[in-house]
């Protein structure tokens, strides 16, 4: 399993002329600035000065770039009913642990799926499948009656344990677990290690990018979850929730509502930036099969 | 062909134990205890916050429960209601089709179509930003929040600024507020966050083509690139191609969280009401229960008949 994504590639497809080379990249560069220039606003909005946010007419890039707007978010942090630290920790908190519940507990359920073959697990991996195309609005009014059945409501739990049952992180897994040789897993077993060894042993070490995936994936939703639906405590509440009142005051704090859209932006941006080529080596085994 | 074989649905499944002894059944089940132990935590965690919420979304739609009393059957009510009697949930119907129509099949094939056009980039590294480019503003959380400035109300708006300095315009453009942009800038949002999961599958499975299969191509009479896309590599990556589309086909179903934000919720004269909006008015707002089970219900079965519809068109792919 060497890295494909960065391999150096030789161009071999004769079928590509220069010259409609020249007119797909111009048309991808162009699609780009598109994507790109909303981003760069947002950025360059955070470094105004509040006289360049409300200005005629509007410019685009920032002139006197400075950091007023991340002070303000840090002091009206420091102002409220809550300590920031502790929005900071809940959050955290719940993406330490969801995170990591759902690379073990989905890793352990698609090495018995991809490596076994125990009857059921075709109609078990087809729900799974299927649940992908649940949207999470489908399914709001029944877990907010589950959770509160349960009594979960108003705890960590009620964010975390959803979050480790995410079916994507599950198939991803599962589909990246085929690769896995049979015959290194046969040759653990004759060594006498039992399943519970050779899964952590054999099979885990063999799909770590599938683990950076399953992590990614599962920070990206956490980090941005705001859980108004199940905690009601402010102790509880998470860093998205707090900085979201932020800018839910509207113009008054637009400089600061700037800063804090970067902040959240910031983050799952770099860490992607960072696991790209894993990522995108698990997404080659991604496929539905027919 | 022995994958094939297992492929069985529920029911024959089923009937065909029934017909082996029951012992066997159980030696197979006992013989792979470990594997079930190992599934066991996810499965649960999954019935009870996946598979259950559909069932109940199911029961309780025929049901009318507000949360203080007991749910109180009132067989095919909340459907009735919704078909005859609520023109805002028609008119929700109405945008989430035209969403779904424009923003699925265009974003579908745009991801498709950068992936393509990336993946012919030689240089690693600038296909690594374009890839990180595209994929940044479906992972950067609120970020479309500043759609709101470039189409403020105000004079200090990027859009209203540039149109007021070229003359084109006299006063500031209320975009929001008008439902004739207001569909138009939520369409444009929507695309811009369209290169999700799907996208990256896509990256991925073009890399991953069997670069023999082109060279035999071109010996075959292959001229140009889309034919080669057409022949060539969509077949190839054709179970990519099932996975962008179920990931496509629920995230435009489900658009809500941004053109709320946007547009504001309930926006002007609900023109960009959808069915997800409207779920969430009856679910969130004012806790008829029964009645927002009905509409998740019948979005839970448009959203599965749209996916095997288009799982079976492209099954055709390169024929």
């Amino acid at each position: 399993m060497s890295n494909i994504y960065f391999r150096h590639r030789k161009r071999a497809k004769a079928s590509h002329s220069h010259a409609g080379d020249a007119v797909s990249f111009l048309f991808l560069a162009m699609l780009g600035v598109f994507m790109g220039l909303p981003i760069v606003l947002s950025v360059s909005n955070s470094l105004k000065p509040l006289e360049e946010l409300f200005v005629f007419p509007p410019k685009f890039l920032v002139k006197n770039p400075t950091m007023d707007n991340f002070h303000d978010v840090f002091i009206l942090m420091s102002q409220s009913w809550v300590p920031f630290t502790r929005y900071a920790f809940n959050t955290v908190f719940i993406t330490i642990v969801g995170t990591i519940g759902h690379l073990l507990i989905a890793s352990m359920c698609a090495y018995a799926l991809a490596k076994h073959k125990c009857p059921g697990r075709n109609l078990i991996f087809g729900v799974i499948v299927t649940a992908l195309m649940f949207s999470a609005q489908v399914t709001a009014i029944p877990n907010y009656l589950i959770m509160s059945k349960m009594g979960w409501l108003d705890s960590y739990v009620s964010l975390i344990l959803p979050a480790i049952a995410k079916p994507l992180g599950l198939f991803l897994m599962k589909q990246f677990m085929e690769q896995v040789p049979d015959a290194l897993l046969e040759a653990a077993r004759i060594d006498g290690a039992g399943e519970v060894t050779t899964f952590f042993r054999v099979a885990m070490p063999q799909v770590k990018p599938a683990w950076l995936t399953l992590i990614i994936f599962c920070f990206q939703d956490l980090w941005n979850m705001q859980g108004s639906n199940y905690i009601y405590s402010e102790k509880l509440k998470t860093l998205s929730y707090a900085l979201s009142q932020i800018s839910a005051a509207g113009i008054s704090r637009s400089g600061a509502t700037a800063a804090v859209t970067v902040i959240m932006m910031v983050v799952p941006i770099v860490l992607f930036m960072l696991c790209q080529s894993n990522i995108i080596e698990t997404m080659a085994s991604s496929g539905i099969k027919e | 062909m022995e994958e094939r074989k297992e492929k069985k649905p529920l029911l024959p499944l089923l009937l065909a134990y029934g017909k082996i002894k029951r012992r066997e059944l159980f030696r197979a089940v006992r013989r792979n205890r470990t594997p079930y132990l190992l599934m066991a935590p996810y499965c649960l965690l999954f019935i009870l916050f996946y598979l259950l919420p559909v069932c109940i979304s199911i029961g309780l739609g025929f049901t009318y429960f507000n949360v203080l009393e007991p749910p109180k059957f009132v067989g095919l009510q909340n459907y009735i209601d919704l078909f005859f009697a609520d023109d805002i949930f028609l008119t929700a119907v109405k945008n989430t089709f035209v969403f779904a129509i424009i923003t699925g099949p265009v974003g579908y094939f745009l991801a498709l179509f950068i992936a393509w056009m990336i993946n012919d980039i030689k240089n690693s590294k600038l296909r690594a930003f374009m890839t990180l480019l595209f994929y940044a503003p479906t992972i950067s959380g609120q970020a479309y929040i500043i759609w709101k400035f470039i189409f403020s109300s105000d004079i200090y708006g990027i859009a209203n600024g540039w149109l007021m300095k070229l003359g084109l315009t006299s006063q500031a453009i209320l975009w929001f507020e008008n439902d004739k942009y207001c569909m138009i800038i939520c369409i444009v949002v929507v695309l811009w966050m369209s290169m999700g999961t799907g996208f990256l599958s896509f990256i991925a499975g073009l890399q991953n083509v069997d670069k023999s299969l082109y060279e035999a191509g071109y010996m075959d009479g292959v001229k140009n690139r889309f034919q080669e896309l057409w022949y060539i590599t969509l077949p190839a990556m054709k179970e990519q191609l099932m996975f962008g589309a179920v990931m496509t086909v629920t995230a435009s179903f489900a658009i809500h969280d941004q053109i709320a934000a946007l547009a504001g919720f309930p926006s002007v004269k609900y023109c960009v009401h959808t069915v997800v909006s409207h779920l969430v008015d009856y679910g969130s707002v004012r806790f008829e229960m029964g009645y927002a089970s009905a509409i998740a219900t019948l979005l839970f079965v448009v959203m599965i008949a749209c996916n095997k519809l288009i799982q079976k068109f492209l099954g055709k792919v390169g024929s």
